[in-house]
C-alpha cells in the first residue's frame, strides 16, 4: 500500500488550467487508500480551481497522480446515490459537497462509508442493502374499478400520490443506512435489521393508494423495527431531505403498534374481518407476549445513553421503563 | 492464462437501465432462465437522470391526443430519417407500457380526475409526457428494478463487459467480461443476448453523460460483425449547466420550459422568435402575447418557439453565442423565475431547484440559469428489427439508447423513456423466442475467451506507456472541438486523423495497481470502445453531406432529399477484423460506411403525415 505523501502543485489540471485559482492556492487531499487487508491516508496537494465539488477533485487525484484510487460515482449531480463517502467526518455524496463550503486552509479529509465493509480506497461493499431489498414484500395493487378499466389507468388523488412520492426520491446511496447506529457499530444486528431505507421503502409502499400487503407482521419480527430508537441521524444525512424518521419510521411504528398492542383494535379486527391482508396477518394482528411486548405503547421514545453519543452501549432496542424519554422533536438537536 | 467463471443462461440482458431491465422481466416472464448485467450498482444507470418524463399519448389531458398525432410528431422531430415500424409501434404501445408501470407500483402525478397527469414537451403536439415532478426517470428504474427484484431475475453487478462471443455458425453465444470490484473474470454461455447499454456520450468533453456511456453495445455489436446506422446523427440537449465549469454539461430539464421558462440572450430579447424555421412556422407563435397565452390553454394560440425540436434550439443557442449575445459563461439565459411563483417552480420543478441551488449557488426561482447545448443523446446506434428488436447477427437484440432507428436525426423529448419499455418489452419478447428456437447447448469457445482476457491485462503487464486519463482527455477535446454540435468537412477528416494517431496510442496503455476496483484499468477497457464509437460518429458525419436533425454541416448547410432517403450502414465486414485496434478489439480502420435506402413508409402512414400537415 502506498503510504509516501505525494506533492505535486504542477500537476496538469484537467480543463488546460482555464479555472485553476490566479492565486496559485493548493488544496490538500487527504484520501483513505487500502483494502479489506488494511490501509490509511495519503496525502495529495493540487492547485485549486474554482468552484469545484470534492469529487472533482478525487478525479484530478485519479487523473494525475493516482490513476487507480478506487472510488464509485456516476452521475455526478445528486441522482443516483453512487459516491457516498464521509468527507471531515460527515457521511455525504461527494458530487454535492462544493469545496468552497469546507472550511478553507484546511485539508479535505475523505474516507469510505464506515458502516460497510472496504472493497477498496473509497469504495465499500453495500450488497447487505440489495440483500435487504429482497426480503421486503412488494407492491401488490388492488384490482382495477369498472370506472378505471373504461379511463384506463387507476384513479388517486394527488394528494394521497404523494405521501409516498416522498420516499421515492430516495436515490439509494445508503448514507442512513451508513449512519445508523442501530448497524454501524453493531454489525451482528445486520441480520435482523432492515435499516433506515428499507423503512422508507416500507412505509412507501405500506401508505401506497394501491397496495393491498400487510407488512407490519414482517417489519416487528423479521425487519426490527422496535430497534430504531429514532435518533434522526438517518433524516439528518439524507441528501435528498427525506424525512425518514418523521414521516417513515414514527407512522410505520404505530402502525405495528396499533396492530400488535392495542387490544381494542385487536378484538375489533377479530370480529370484522380485513379485507387487506396476507397470510402472514395472523402472527401480526395477534397479541405480542414475551419480551418483544413491553415495548413503548407510544413510538416516540428514545433509547436512553444512545441519543447523539454513538460509543454508548447499546441494549438492543428493548424499552426502560424508569429511562429519561425523549419526544421525537427533542431526540436530535 | 486469468482463470475465469463460467455461468449459463438463456437470455443474458447487458445494461440495466429502463430498456435493459425491461427487456428481462419480459424474458423472466416467459420462464426463461435470465441474468442482467451492468457496470454499476443496479439503480444507478443513466435512466436515473432523465428528468421531464415518458411521452405516450394517454390522452388524459388532451383527449383529441392519439398514437397517429404522436407518431407523426416524432417522424417530424426526426426529420423523417426515422425507422417508421418502430415509430408507429412507439406511438402506439406507450401508453399501454406507462400504464403498466402504475400497475408495478409508479406513482405518477395525477389529473384533478386522478388519472396521470401530463407536460408539454418540444415538438409534441398536445402535453404527452407522464412525469412525477422532474425526476421521471429514478421513478422509471425504481419501479422496474423494484420489479425485477420482485421477480427474482439475478444481477451480476459492477460487471464490465469485454467482448461478445459467437459459435462456429457466427450466432452470438455469450460474453465475456469482468468484475470491478475484484477484477476477477467472467464468461456468460447464453442462447440469446440483449444489448442495453445506453448511449456513448463520454466520447464528448461537455456532456449530460456519466462515465458509464462509453458505448459498449454500439462498439461490442460493431466486432461481433451487426450493423449499425445513423451514427452521425447525435443531439446535443440545447440545456446544459454551463457553470461551474466541473458541472459544465449536466443536465437542466427541458420541462423547464415545458413549464413556461424562456431563453433570453445577453440582450434580455427571447431570441428564439427569430429562429423559427419553416417546417414548424405553422405551428408556431409569432408574439410572445401568442405563445404565453398557449401554456393555459393550446387551442388559444401556437406554442412558443422555446418548444421547437431541441435541434432547433440547440443551433440558435450556438448561433446567439456566437454572435456575441451570450452569458458571462458561454451560454444564454434560462428564465422561469419571472414566469412562476417560487413556490411553483419548487413543486414542479424540485430537483432542478436542488441541483442550481447546491452546485452553482443559484437560487432559480429568483434568477436566471445560465445554458447552454451539451453531448446528450445517439439517435444512432445498432441496426434492429422493430418488431423482434433482433440486430443483423443471429442471437443478439437490441432496444434503448443504444439501437438506432426509432429517433431518426433528432429525438423528442420524452420519447426516450418510452422508448425503453416498449422496446426493452419486445427485445425481451424477441430474445425469449429466438433462446426457445435454438437446440443444442450454447459453448464457450476457450481460444476466443483467453484472446480477450490476454488483451485485457496487457496494460497492467506494461512497464511503461500511456496514461489512460490522458487519452480519454484527448479523444474528448478532439470529438468535442472537430465533431461537436456544427461540423465541416476538414475538421472532421481532421479528426478521422486524429482518432488513429489515438487508437495507436491506446494500443500501449500501462496501468499500475492490480485489477482489484482499479478505475484506471476499467478506463483502460473502455477506451476500445469509445475509440471505435468516435470513429463512427466522424465516418458518418463525413458521408451525410447535408445537414439534418442532430447532424449539422457548415459546408452543407441544408437538408438534402437524396441525402435524407438513406441511412449510412456502418460494419466490420467477416473476417476483416483482426485485433489490431485497442485491447485486441479490430482496428478503427476496418469499419466500412455504405448508404442504404431506408424503408419505404407504407401508404396510410404517409396519408396520416398528409392528413396532418393540412392542419
Amino acid at each position: 500500500m502506498a503510504d509516501e505523501s505525494v506533492s505535486d502543485g504542477g500537476a496538469a489540471v484537467s480543463d488546460g488550467g482555464a479555472a485553476v485559482s490566479e492565486d496559485g492556492a493548493q488544496v490538500t487531499m487527504v484520501l483513505w487508500r487500502g483494502d479489506a487487508s488494511g490501509g490509511g491516508f495519503v496525502e495529495y496537494v493540487l492547485p485549486a480551481v474554482e468552484g469545484e465539488v470534492v469529487l472533482d477533485v478525487v478525479h484530478r487525484v485519479q487523473a494525475t497522480q493516482a490513476p487507480d484510487l478506487a472510488c464509485r460515482w456516476n452521475c455526478k449531480a445528486g441522482k443516483c446515490g453512487s459516491c457516498s463517502a464521509e468527507i471531515n467526518g460527515k457521511p455525504a455524496l461527494m458530487c454535492m459537497t462544493r469545496m468552497s463550503e469546507l472550511p478553507p486552509d484546511e485539508d479535505v479529509v475523505v474516507a469510505p462509508m464506515r458502516g460497510f465493509p472496504i472493497l477498496r480506497d473509497l469504495v465499500t461493499d453495500v450488497s447487505y442493502n440489495y440483500e435487504v431489498a429482497k426480503r421486503i414484500p412488494p407492491f401488490h395493487p388492488r384490482a382495477k374499478t369498472e370506472d378505471e378499466v373504461e379511463a384506463g389507468g387507476y384513479r388517486m388523488a394527488q394528494i394521497d400520490v404523494e405521501r409516498s412520492q416522498e420516499f421515492r426520491k430516495c436515490i439509494e446511496c445508503y448514507l442512513c443506512q451508513n449512519v445508523c447506529h442501530v448497524i454501524r457499530d453493531h454489525e451482528e444486528n445486520k441480520t435482523a435489521f432492515a435499516g433506515p431505507r428499507f423503512f422508507a421503502r416500507s412505509a412507501e409502499l405500506e401508505m401506497h393508494p394501491l397496495d393491498t400487503t400487510d407488512r407490519r407482521a414482517i417489519l416487528r419480527e423479521e425487519q426490527g423495527l422496535g430497534k430504531c430508537n429514532i435518533t434522526k441521524c438517518c433524516t439528518e444525512v439524507c441528501p435528498e431531505h427525506i424525512k425518514i424518521t418523521d414521516n417513515a419510521i414514527i407512522p410505520l411504528k404505530e402502525r405495528v403498534v396499533d396492530a400488535s398492542y392495542d387490544p381494542i383494535a385487536w378484538l375489533g379486527r377479530k370480529i370484522r374481518r380485513r379485507t387487506k391482508g396476507t397470510a402472514a396477518e395472523a402472527a401480526a394482528t395477534a397479541p405480542a407476549t414475551g419480551p418483544a411486548a413491553v415495548q413503548p405503547p407510544v413510538p416516540v421514545q428514545g433509547i436512553p445513553g444512545v441519543d447523539g453519543d454513538e460509543d454508548a452501549p447499546y441494549d438492543g432496542g428493548t424499552f426502560d421503563p424508569d429511562a429519561e424519554t425523549a419526544s421525537a422533536s427533542q431526540a436530535t438537536e | 492464462m486469468p482463470e475465469y467463471e463460467t455461468h449459463d443462461f438463456d437470455v443474458i440482458v447487458i445494461g440495466a437501465g429502463g430498456a435493459g431491465l425491461r427487456a428481462a422481466i419480459e424474458a423472466r416472464s416467459q420462464g426463461l432462465r435470465t441474468a442482467l448485467i451492468c457496470k454499476s450498482l443496479l439503480g444507478k444507470a443513466h435512466t436515473v437522470m432523465a428528468e421531464g418524463g415518458a411521452a405516450a399519448a394517454l390522452g388524459n389531458v388532451y383527449p383529441e391526443d392519439n398514437w397517429k398525432v404522436h407518431f407523426r410528431d416524432t417522424m417530424r422531430g426526426g426529420k423523417m430519417l426515422n425507422n417508421w415500424r418502430m415509430a408507429e409501434l412507439h406511438a402506439k404501445e406507450a401508453p399501454d407500457r406507462v400504464r403498466e408501470l402504475e400497475e408495478w407500483g409508479a406513482l405518477f402525478d395525477r389529473t384533478k380526475d386522478g388519472l396521470i397527469t401530463q407536460r408539454d414537451f418540444g415538438g409534441h403536439r398536445f402535453a404527452r409526457l407522464a412525469h412525477i415532478g422532474d425526476r421521471t426517470g429514478l421513478e422509471l428504474i425504481r419501479t422496474l428494478q423494484q420489479k425485477a427484484v420482485a421477480d427474482g431475475i439475478e444481477v451480476f453487478m459492477e460487471v464490465k463487459v469485454l467482448r461478445l462471443l459467437r459459435d462456429g455458425d457466427g450466432a452470438v453465444s455469450g460474453a465475456v467480461g469482468y468484475w470491478r470490484p475484484t477484477g476477477e473474470f467472467v464468461t456468460f454461455t447464453a442462447k440469446a443476448v440483449v444489448l442495453a447499454t445506453g448511449s456513448i456520450g463520454k466520447s464528448w468533453k461537455y456532456t449530460s453523460n456519466s462515465w458509464e456511456s462509453t458505448g459498449d453495445g454500439v462498439a461490442m455489436a460493431l466486432w461481433a460483425g451487426a450493423d449499425v446506422i445513423d451514427m452521425e446523427c447525435v443531439q446535443f440537449h440545447p440545456t446544459g449547466m454551463v457553470w461551474p465549469l466541473s458541472v459544465r454539461g449536466i443536465l437542466v430539464t427541458e420541462g423547464v420550459r415545458g413549464d413556461g421558462g424562456v431563453l433570453r440572450n445577453s440582450e434580455g430579447r427571447r431570441f428564439m422568435f427569430d429562429y423559427i424555421p419553416a417546417m414548424f412556422a405553422a405551428e408556431t407563435a409569432k408574439t410572445e402575447e401568442e405563445g404565453d397565452r398557449w401554456y393555459d390553454d393550446h387551442s388559444a394560440g401556437q406554442r412558443p418557439p422555446e418548444l421547437l425540436p431541441r435541434d432547433e434550439v440547440a443551433r440558435s443557442i450556438n448561433s446567439e453565442v456566437k454572435a456575441g449575445r451570450g452569458s458571462p459563461h458561454g451560454g444564454v439565459y434560462l428564465d422561469i423565475a419571472t414566469r412562476r411563483s417560487p413556490e411553483d417552480i419548487r413543486r414542479r420543478l424540485p430537483s432542478m431547484y436542488h441541483q442550481f441551488k447546491e452546485l452553482a449557488g443559484v437560487d432559480i426561482t429568483a434568477e436566471a440559469m445560465e445554458v447552454g447545448p451539451t453531448c446528450h443523446y445517439a439517435m444512432g446506434g445498432v441496426r434492429v428489427d422493430a418488431d423482434t428488436a433482433a440486430t443483423t447477427v443471429p442471437g443478439l437484440f437490441a432496444a434503448g439508447e443504444v439501437a438506432g432507428g426509432m429517433h431518426g436525426a433528432n429525438r423528442l423529448g420524452g420519447n426516450s423513456l418510452s422508448d425503453l419499455i416498449v422496446f426493452g418489452r419486445r427485445a425481451g419478447m424477441g430474445a425469449a423466442d429466438f433462446a426457445r428456437g435454438r437446440s443444442g447447448k450454447v459453448a464457450v469457445d476457450a481460444g476466443q475467451v483467453d484472446g480477450v482476457l490476454a488483451a485485457a491485462t496487457a496494460p497492467l503487464d506494461r512497464e511503461e506507456g500511456e496514461n489512460p486519463y490522458d487519452l480519454q482527455h484527448d479523444l474528448q477535446e478532439t470529438m468535442q472541438s472537430l465533431v461537436g454540435i456544427i461540423r465541416t468537412g476538414s475538421e472532421l477528416e481532421e479528426a478521422l486523423g486524429k482518432l488513429e494517431e489515438l487508437e495507436e496510442r491506446a494500443t500501449a496503455i500501462s496501468i499500475g495497481g492490480g485489477r482489484l476496483y482499479n478505475p484506471g484499468w476499467n478506463l483502460a477497457t473502455d477506451l476500445p470502445s469509445m475509440l471505435t464509437v468516435s470513429r463512427a460518429v466522424t465516418q458518418g458525419a463525413i458521408n451525410r453531406k447535408e445537414s439534418r436533425g442532430g447532424h449539422t454541416r457548415d459546408d452543407y448547410p441544408k437538408a438534402d432529399p437524396e441525402m435524407g432517403s438513406v441511412n449510412f450502414v456502418q460494419r466490420i465486414p467477416e473476417g476483416t477484423g483482426g485485433t489490431a485496434g485497442a485491447g485486441g478489439t479490430p482496428s478503427i480502420r476496418t469499419i466500412t460506411v455504405t448508404p442504404e435506402p431506408i424503408p419505404e413508409m407504407p401508404d396510410e402512414l404517409k396519408s396520416l403525415m398528409e392528413l396532418e400537415e393540412a392542419h
